[in-house]
């Protein structure tokens, strides 16, 4: 079955990413989305850390189901995750993300997705993971909120920070997470990572 | 032609001692939460106070904004 799972994908591209390892930082709307991505396309080990339980308001754009609500976010996505891709290695960590941790957590993954809710928390991972990785990408999300304005969403790199996202719609009454934006954002996180791991901007293996 | 930085890609006069606080407030960068990178250089935010930027300096600042 593990064959037939991936005879649509380029043989050469296969391996460099069944070899490789990526982070996930957040297991809500960026993470959830961006780890199903990633199981499908074969990655070969996801690390996911988050310390937070499904509920019902995460349901308008997070990768959950009813039934897991008040669940710890990276058992219920771990579950959903072998159910869509078992052939994939996954490491998930019920635990809030801080500077003293995100070595211990993160420091097998050749690519980092930051998938945090709160801006502090962002300025934190991408501050963290640089200083303790300068070569090593984090890919991270701005400006996701609201419905619309597709054609202002890209990616912004700068050395081996990229950002992906419209860099300017806050979140505010009335503009709130949306399950397109934030699914297209979290794919554009995902998408950028296999990019650059089978550019071999990171490394695999 | 003046003394020029960049900053995210736009020409901006350089001033004698300029710190990246100065930056911010000329360029009326007012967001809360950002990244900010000198010639490829991160600087933290307890260091924007005292970080002098020189004479044709590149500068990014990304603005990172709540929810995922």
């Amino acid at each position: 079955m593990e064959k037939e799972y991936f005879s649509k994908h380029d043989p050469a591209i296969l391996s460099v990413l069944r070899r490789s390892t990526v982070g996930i930082a957040g297991a809500g709307g960026l993470g959830s989305n961006a780890a199903i991505s990633l199981a499908r396309s074969g990655i070969g080990r996801l690390i996911i850390a988050d310390f937070d339980v499904v509920e019902p308001s995460n349901l308008n754009r997070q990768q959950y189901f009813i039934e897991q609500v008040g669940r710890p976010k990276v058992e219920a996505l771990h579950e959903n995750l072998k159910r869509i891709n078992p052939f994939v290695e996954y490491e998930v960590h019920h635990k809030r993300i801080h500077a003293g941790n995100v070595a211990a957590l993160f420091s097998a993954a050749d690519v980092l997705i930051e998938a945090m809710d709160e801006a502090e928390m962002k300025r934190m991972l991408i501050e963290t993971w640089i200083s303790l990785f300068p070569k090593k990408p984090v890919i991270a999300a701005s400006g996701l909120a609201g419905v619309g304005l597709t054609g202002k969403i890209h990616v912004k790199q700068s050395g081996s920070l990229y950002v992906c996202g419209d860099e300017e719609t806050e979140l505010r009454p009335g503009i709130s997470p949306m399950a397109p934006r934030v699914g297209i954002v979290a794919n554009m996180q995902a998408n950028l990572a296999l990019e650059l791991l089978i550019d071999g901007e990171a490394a695999g293996g | 032609m003046d003394k020029m930085i960049t900053v995210n890609t736009q020409p901006v006069p350089w001033e004698e001692n300029m710190t990246i606080e100065r930056i911010l407030k000329v360029m009326h960068y007012t967001f809360r939460m950002l990244v900010v990178k000198v010639d490829g250089r991160l600087i933290k935010k307890n260091e924007y106070a005292a970080t002098v930027v020189p004479q044709g300096a590149v500068v990014e600042v990304i603005h990172l904004i709540s929810g995922g």
